[in-house]
């Protein structure tokens, strides 16, 4: 149920949390707080039970070993899936967002079973995708020009049950123009590590979903003012 | 270096000249520009410059280039010993240091992480010492896990003697293949990054210093050497109080293993000790600059690990701060890890943000409520402060920054 008070997940934080991963919590904790609505987080282990109670999940990056432990157990432990069907909010980074799918790519390019929470498969590309990334979201969303760093080789396909989160004005994404996957309360992106700092936007909407209404707006002075600088470094019109 | 075949001496030379150059034309140590052409000449310049000297390879992801110092001081009551002391850590710089020291029988190398396993199989290295592994400029560094397991390939079956760090699990999978480890009890102050079991992925134990899988077999192996607070015990329990002038935990625990290491080659930690407190800044880390009545204290942060570190040795608050981050590219470009650093305990303290990357720190500072105002200049935050103390903590182009404006002589 949608309520003023939101339980935060962060799921593995012991396997997925390579680089700067907290950084979503705390952006969610403070922009909730700003609005008066106050905040639980609870740091779920790998060998612990994921709450099925939680209003938004974190996954974050790892590398290919603990992302494929992190597959194997939340299957395992289904918490994630209940939290899916009950429309809990999800946002999912990187391998977070890989385990999202259907199936990914493992240590040697073998596919590895997803969670089948996101309607996309990935595999591994040629090359290593590392730099700025900048795309526009889904008009549907209304949320502002996307900007973040992407640091993987996933190459990432969209079935027809998934929309892309955004379309790639610069950097590599899925890997077709695109940038990340929706679907419903379920967000995933190739925008690594604390995602969220430079895109109040996209917290924003992540905490619309999670109470159910509209939120007022708040002063973005420096996360705005870091968005305008990053969205400068790469599109010089801008 | 008479015994080399023409071709190297020559690339030795021309190697040289270029490094000569390279300081002369102000653009560094030039122990890089040196070291390559001297590889392009000679591919296998490295291999005939290392072979019949008894090399020590010091690797981490921190501290690396302070526990060189360290050791190479150490060492230096054995006879010459050749050393990269300006932290240039991959093989051009490699062979820059056993170039310019053609006579030396001994060799201290720091060695970039990466740079492990080529560096031990060109040089047959007969000591490596192997201290911490954490997250570290992801978009270039690449993944730690797996750098710990290329650690282990090349040390399986490879003739050397490693000396490594057991309070660090990663570390010690990377070295637990070798076939001679010293296991040294140097302390892990950062723990994120070792939540799992390297082995195989299980859920690790962790009871103060000592740890355990819950799932396998892997656990800490029984330390041949402790540090405890500021004291060392050696094999056999003899303990020795550590007397540095270098600041802080994580130089306590690069002096133990520096101990660890010597001893391999007989210096006793009562004849390595004053060598070790004699050493007061490495390469500008630490340094206290004086200008215009301040004392401004650099230190050299690059990742989480670090951070803590260098947190551990600030002035007490409400000591002024300055902090400078840039992300070109020895940095890593990618700002992402200033969020697993907990400023928090910069609350309390004039504090300031600067470098090229200083609305990325306003963000974050912002975020752990610590306040903070943002400067285009470093020289800001020195004239704003009254005449007193200063500490600087910078990442690594913004501290070499810092370093050439206030005197890279000192």
């Amino acid at each position: 149920m949608p309520s003023d008070s939101l339980k935060i997940v962060w799921i593995y934080p012991d396997l997925l949390s390579t680089y700067g991963d907290q950084g979503n919590c705390i952006v969610l904790e403070r922009r909730a707080a700003r609005r008066g609505i106050s905040t639980r987080t609870v740091h779920v282990k790998s060998d612990e039970p994921v709450p099925v109670d939680g209003d938004i999940y974190l996954l974050g990056g790892g590398e290919d070993r603990p992302q494929i432990l992190a597959a194997e157990r939340l299957h395992r432990d289904g918490g994630l899936h209940r939290a899916a069907e009950y429309g809990s909010v999800i946002f999912a980074v990187c391998a977070g967002y890989q385990i999202m799918g259907h199936e990914f790519g493992g240590e040697e390019g073998q596919p590895v079973r997803g969670l089948g929470l996101l309607d996309i498969r990935s595999g591994r590309g040629e090359k290593r995708a590392v730099g700025e990334i900048a795309g526009d979201v889904d008009s549907s969303l209304n949320v502002p020009r996307i900007t973040g760093f992407e640091n993987h080789q996933g190459v990432t396909h969209l079935g027809p049950n998934a929309l892309p989160l955004a379309k790639t004005i610069v950097g590599i994404g899925n890997g077709n123009g695109f940038e990340g996957a929706y679907k419903g309360h379920t967000v995933g992106t190739y925008m690594h590590g604390p995602a969220l700092v430079r895109n109040p936007g996209l917290a924003d909407l992540l905490l619309r979903w999670a109470v159910g209404r509209d939120l007022q707006p708040i002063d973005d002075s420096w996360a705005g003012r870091l968005r305008q600088e990053r969205l400068a470094a790469v599109l010089p019109a801008h | 270096m008479s015994d080399l075949p023409l071709r190297a001496q020559l690339a030795v030379a021309l190697g040289r000249t270029a490094s000569k150059v390279s300081r002369l034309a102000g653009r560094g140590d030039g122990s890089v520009i040196g070291g390559r052409i001297g590889l392009a000449l000679d591919p296998e310049l490295l291999t005939r410059l290392a072979s019949a000297r008894t090399l020590v390879l010091v690797s981490a992801t921190n501290g690396k280039t302070t526990t060189t110092r360290l050791v190479a001081s150490a060492m230096s009551s054995l006879g010459e010993v050749a050393t990269n002391a300006f932290g240039a850590n991959m093989p051009t710089g490699h062979v820059s240091a056993l170039a310019g020291a053609p006579h030396a029988k001994y060799g201290v190398l720091e060695c970039d992480e990466k740079y492990v396993p080529m560096v031990l199989r060109e040089t047959g290295a007969n000591i490596v010492l192997l201290m911490n592994l954490s997250r570290d400029q992801m978009d270039r560094a690449g993944e730690i896990w797996q750098l710990a397991g290329k650690w282990r390939k090349a040390l399986d079956g490879a003739d050397t003697h490693v000396v490594a760090n057991c309070d660090d699990p990663l570390v010690t999978w990377g070295a637990a293949t070798a076939k001679q480890v010293t296991w040294v009890a140097a302390g892990q102050a950062w723990r994120e990054d070792s939540w799992c079991c390297p082995e195989c992925g299980g859920p690790l134990n962790r009871d103060g210093a000592n740890w355990a899988c819950r799932q396998c077999h892997f656990s800490r192996p029984k330390p041949d050497w402790i540090l405890h607070g500021g004291r060392v015990t050696a094999p056999g329990g003899r303990t020795f109080d550590l007397s540095l002038q270098l600041p802080g935990r994580a130089n306590r625990s690069n002096a133990a293993m520096a101990l660890a290491v010597v001893s391999l080659f007989g210096i006793q930690p009562e004849q390595a000790m004053p060598l070790l407190g004699q050493v007061k800044s490495v390469a500008g880390r630490y340094t206290t600059v004086q200008y215009q009545g301040r004392d401004l204290r650099l230190l050299l942060a690059k990742n989480p690990a670090g951070w803590l570190e260098a947190f551990d040795v600030l002035e007490p608050a409400p000591g002024p701060v300055a902090l400078s981050i840039n992300a070109q590219g020895p940095d890593g470009r990618d700002t992402s890890w200033l969020w697993d650093v907990d400023y928090r305990i910069l609350r309390g303290r004039p504090v300031w943000a600067t470098g090229e990357r200083r609305l990325d720190l306003a963000a974050r500072l912002e975020a752990a409520e610590v306040d903070f105002q943002v400067i285009d200049d470093i020289e800001q935050a020195v004239l704003a402060i009254p005449p007193g103390k200063l500490d600087v903590i910078a990442n690594y182009t913004a501290f070499q920054d810092i370093r050439t404006r206030y005197g890279r002589a000192l």
